[in-house]
């Protein structure tokens, strides 16, 4: 043992190494550079105030404290949670759909005693967990009549919260249920049969959209029919982008943002102030920071001890660039407006939380990499 | 066999990690496809079409705001004030950012005063006003309004406080259809605007000239609009501004039109119905121009209320009408010294020629009464004028025949528009055989009778003028047979350049009269203000004068016909005329009164000339009101009828 007494910045120091002890290193770096980008953004984005700056940072201490948590559980500890998650998870979205509070048309939320939650979000990580926990048990013996259960499986909460209607969740949900299902090796003809089925469904589905969402889609095709109704988000948004040019209008800059011409600006689109400020260098040095978290996600899976670990860390990887892709795509212009906000950059607490849990499960899966290989 | 199964389990889990491995970089190439996918996008949008998209970011960023030229002001021959502006708050309702448009206008009437009459020109103008920004319901607030408004504005999104110019005119009705009045700009003027090229230009104007001079110098009064570069927020609220143009006002307009003389005349007239042009002979500048009743234009500066306008709209008086220029009336004996010049000039008639007038003009088996029972005897040249002789001049239209008097009429400017400086002139009818042709579609009514020739002699028949007509007829006559173009406008100052525009008399024509044809003429209507007809108002002048008394049948004006029969019996009398030039030597002016349903000329016209040249001439003020008595007894002097 050390003689010398310790002074207070060692002890600092080992407990912040204690914390990290384990932790996978290029996970954190590429996350706390996305979140830096995003305080950035948000700052501009508030006008120069730092109120909404603030409570984010609030935000993510909360969704560090999340991570934290989740990344000490082990992967096998994790999967004793899996059914009553999704149980719970299940219970609460009928909850919703049954006794929910409407705000803005949509039943997303419920009341819990003094405050309100909104369980699609839980549901997140909860079908994947799920969904690998019933792979893996069934991992000897898969057949395609598992995979008509995990569809089953799928389907129920992400109808649901179509339902409600949360078009943009339904679609992270349902993306990251379906990549479970693609990683625990359905068969390529399966899936193209899926495919060929999922176009013919189109006109069915189309019948089932709400007229808001209908609307969406097809100012999609033409924003200019509606441009001061449903497709004024897109126009804004796209002169934002495009306005930006090659090096940006500079960090503050960004008319269309001070101006307010962005709706959303600090949420779901707040990617056209960060494209409008920094240019098609920033987009395509974010689109390198995204892509190398999908590799480094990819990696810890490709290197995960169980199929159940495996499955998960592919999975929530695959729906973090779901994330980036749909809400890029729309502020864009090429993708329908649905309520995905930009991972790790958008404001809001629920967000940030459920994707910080989703690095916890990451860097959990990357810690316990080892412990059944010997 | 143990060992065979643990292979197997090894082999089977290593052959799954590989099928995973190889979904993995499935996957991780769907992922770099997709970013390709945004990539493209983004360069599309950022280097491709950054331009298109960088000018939208500015239109969005930038609008351009008119800031409104002060309209030019209009003053008379002395820089009287006639027509100005002034600033009030008006409260303007957005009608596309509010809801209920009744509900706010009941809650606005809590805190400013909102009579029906407001509500009723609101509704009137939301109907008539394609995509107009905002609308007034109220204006001219006072400071008290202003102020409860801006206490309570939070309740009332869509409702503002604006500061406008308004035009106001402090003479009120006095010249009224000299300045004639403004209008909101409807869809029509929008179109003329755009055809003219100029619509630009009148960028958050919303009134314009409707008649008189605020419509014919509309272009000269309006000025130009200045512009400012307001970067402005998603909600259009104006953030800063980037760069002003301001506006320039308009060009202030002074007229040869003299205030006073003009209130002068017009209080003369009182409450009769008629018209007055007043001309200096030797430039055409129009000194008085009357048109009785007239209107109040401060009544259209902010929308008239649709009450006020059906009641000028309707009123058997038509007060709209500009009579001195569109309203068409037979001269009656005015005519008559124009047909003595004609005679002169043609050798019809020299100053010897004489007839014994027996009171009547026998043509066709058919008698044409003079308008003096047993007429009036030995009747010269000179007499006829003087006494007004009827039958002297049935005998001369005979012996002329129309084409010759329609011809030689002519030249003194009866039947055409005179080109004065405002909009909406008659043309009146010259009876010739060719407006018959013209004028009629049946072809027994299309031929012209040679009985018809005999009272166009004595300005009656079809023979039908505008007092400008006739004035101007006058004036040439007064100027020795020079026809300088009426106008009302002297001068116009260019706010821009600070130069002074003086308009020159424009010599229309030169009249080759014989000089001693045009004394004689002059002194035979000297004659009528010293022993003839028009001797009882100017036989006591201090000025030499030459006057002509007419009296005409009312046959020209349509009137409102719903009246109770004591206004219908009125309205029949005859219209009273009179002319006059003065001083007889180099004339200053000459005018034309008409007052119609007057009776004799000698009667209710031939005072108002009086009282008109008595104030230009000598400076006389007459005791207000002094001209409105007219006698009520029978008139002796002259008793005209066909």
């Amino acid at each position: 043992m050390d003689a010398t007494p310790l002074s207070p910045r060692r002890i600092f120091q080992r407990m912040v190494a204690r914390l990290g002890e384990g932790l996978d290193g290029p996970l954190l770096a590429i996350t706390a550079l996305l979140v830096a980008i995003g305080l950035a953004a948000l700052y501009s984005a508030s006008n120069e105030t730092l109120g909404r700056v603030n409570a984010q940072l609030v935000n993510l201490a909360l969704a560090l404290g999340a991570m934290w948590v989740m990344a000490q559980i082990a992967p096998q500890t994790l999967m004793r949670f899996a059914v009553p998650a999704y149980l719970f998870g299940l219970a609460l979205l009928i909850a919703v759909a049954l006794f929910g509070d409407i705000v803005n048309g949509a039943r997303r939320w419920l009341h819990v005693g003094v405050t309100r939650i909104q369980p699609s979000e839980a549901m997140k990580l909860a079908l994947p967990l799920m969904l690998a926990w019933y792979f893996h048990r069934n991992e000897a013996t898969l057949r395609l009549r598992d995979f008509a259960v995990a569809a089953v499986l799928l389907a129920v909460p992400v109808l649901l919260i179509a339902r409600q209607p949360d078009l943009g969740t339904a679609v992270l949900v349902g993306a990251v249920g379906f990549y479970v299902i693609f990683f625990a090796g359905i068969g390529w003809r399966i899936l193209a049969g899926l495919g060929v089925l999922g176009l013919a469904s189109l006109a069915p589905l189309w019948g089932l959209l709400h007229d808001y969402q209908r609307r969406r889609v097809l100012t999609l095709l033409d924003p200019s029919q509606d441009p001061l109704g449903a497709g004024y988000h897109t126009i804004q948004s796209t002169i934002a982008v495009g306005s930006g040019g090659i090096t940006g209008k500079g960090w503050l800059h960004g008319t269309q943002t001070h101006l307010e011409f962005i709706p959303e600006r600090h949420t779901d689109f707040i990617f056209a102030v960060y494209s409008e400020e920094f240019g098609l260098i920033g987009n395509l040095v974010l689109l390198g920071i995204y892509l190398a978290l999908v590799t480094r996600g990819l990696m810890i899976a490709a290197n995960a001890p169980t199929f159940f670990a495996r499955l998960l860390a592919a999975s929530i990887t695959l729906m973090f660039f779901t994330y980036a892709f749909v809400n890029m795509g729309m502020v864009s212009g090429i993708l329908p407006v649905v309520g995905v906000p930009l991972p790790f950059i958008s404001y809001g607490g629920t967000a940030l939380v459920t994707l910080f849990m989703g690095i916890g499960i990451l860097l959990s899966v990357h810690r316990h990499r080892k412990l059944v290989q010997t | 066999m143990i060992g065979d199964l643990r292979g197997a389990e090894i082999r089977d889990h290593e052959r799954e990690l590989h099928h995973f491995h190889l979904r993995v970089g499935f996957a991780g190439i769907a992922v770099l496809l997709a970013f390709a996918l945004l990539a493209a996008r983004f360069i599309y949008l950022q280097v491709l079409q950054h331009d298109t998209y960088a000018s939208k970011a500015e239109e969005n960023r930038i609008s351009i705001v008119p800031v409104l030229p002060n309209r030019g002001l209009i003053l008379d021959r002395n820089g009287v004030v006639l027509a100005r502006n002034y600033s009030a708050y008006t409260l303007e309702i957005f009608p596309a950012r509010v809801a209920d448009l009744d509900g706010t206008i009941q809650a606005l009437s809590e805190y400013v005063e909102v009579q029906p009459k407001d509500r009723a020109r609101f509704r009137k103008l939301l109907a008539e006003t394609r995509n107009a920004e905002s609308l007034p319901i109220r204006t001219r607030l006072s400071d008290e309004e202003v102020a409860r408004f801006a206490a309570n504005r939070f309740r009332f999104p869509g409702v503002e406080i604006k500061a406008r110019l308004f035009r106001q005119y402090p003479h009120g009705d006095i010249a009224s259809h000299v300045l004639g009045y403004i209008g909101r700009i409807n869809t029509r003027d929008q179109e003329k605007l755009a055809e003219l090229g100029v619509a630009a230009n009148y960028r958050g104007t919303d009134f314009i000239g409707r008649t008189g001079l605020e419509a014919s110098y509309q272009q000269e009064l309006h000025g130009t609009t200045g512009f400012e570069q307001v970067e402005i927020d998603a909600a259009g609220r104006g953030i800063r501004t980037l760069a002003r143009t301001p506006a320039q006002a308009g060009n202030n307009v002074t007229l040869t039109l003299d205030i006073k003389l003009q209130q002068i005349a017009e209080v003369a007239f009182g409450a009769r119905r008629g018209a007055m042009v007043a001309i200096e002979p030797s430039t055409g500048g129009v000194l008085a121009f009357v048109s009785k009743p007239g209107f109040d234009p401060n009544l259209f500066v902010d929308g008239i209320d649709p009450q006020s306008w059906s009641e000028l709209n309707n009123s058997p008086d038509r007060p709209l009408t500009n009579r001195a220029i569109a309203g068409v009336y037979p001269p009656g004996s005015t005519f008559k010294p124009f047909m003595a010049m004609a005679a002169l000039e043609l050798g019809k008639r020299t100053p010897r020629s004489a007839i014994s007038d027996p009171g009547y003009f026998e043509f066709g088996g058919r008698r044409f009464r003079d308008s003096k029972p047993g007429g009036h005897g030995y009747v010269d040249l000179y007499k006829s004028i003087v006494v007004s002789s009827d039958t002297f001049y049935y005998q001369l239209a005979n012996d002329m025949g129309i084409d010759a008097i329609a011809g030689y009429i002519g030249k003194f400017g009866f039947g055409s528009k005179s080109g004065i400086d405002l909009e909406g002139e008659a043309i009146g009818v010259l009876p010739s055989p060719e407006w018959k042709q013209r004028r009629f579609a049946k072809p027994e009514q299309k031929k012209w009778y040679a009985g018809e020739t005999i009272s166009i002699g004595i300005g009656q028949g079809y023979n039908a003028y505008t007092p400008m007509q006739v004035a101007l007829a006058m004036a040439t006559l007064a100027a020795n047979g020079d026809m300088y173009r009426p106008r009302l406008v002297s001068h116009i100052d260019d706010i821009r350049t600070g130069e002074r525009r003086h308009f020159k008399p424009v010599l229309q024509q030169r009249l080759e009269l014989k000089s001693e044809n045009v004394e004689f003429v002059k002194r035979a209507m000297a004659g009528v203000n010293i022993e003839g007809t028009g001797a009882r108002s100017f036989g006591n002048a201090q000025y030499s004068s030459g006057g002509k008394t007419g009296t005409a049948q009312v046959i020209g004006m349509k009137q409102g016909e719903k009246y109770d029969e004591k206004k219908i019996n009125e309205r029949h009398r005859d219209h009273s005329l009179f002319i006059v030039f003065a001083p007889l030597e180099s004339p200053r002016i000459a005018l034309m009164v008409i007052v119609e349903n007057g009776g004799f000329g000698a009667r209710s016209a031939a005072p108002i000339a009086r009282t008109v040249l008595d104030y230009y001439l000598l400076g006389k003020v007459p005791a207000a009101a002094a001209g409105a008595a007219a006698p009520a007894g029978d008139d002796e002097e002259e008793t005209e009828s066909d």
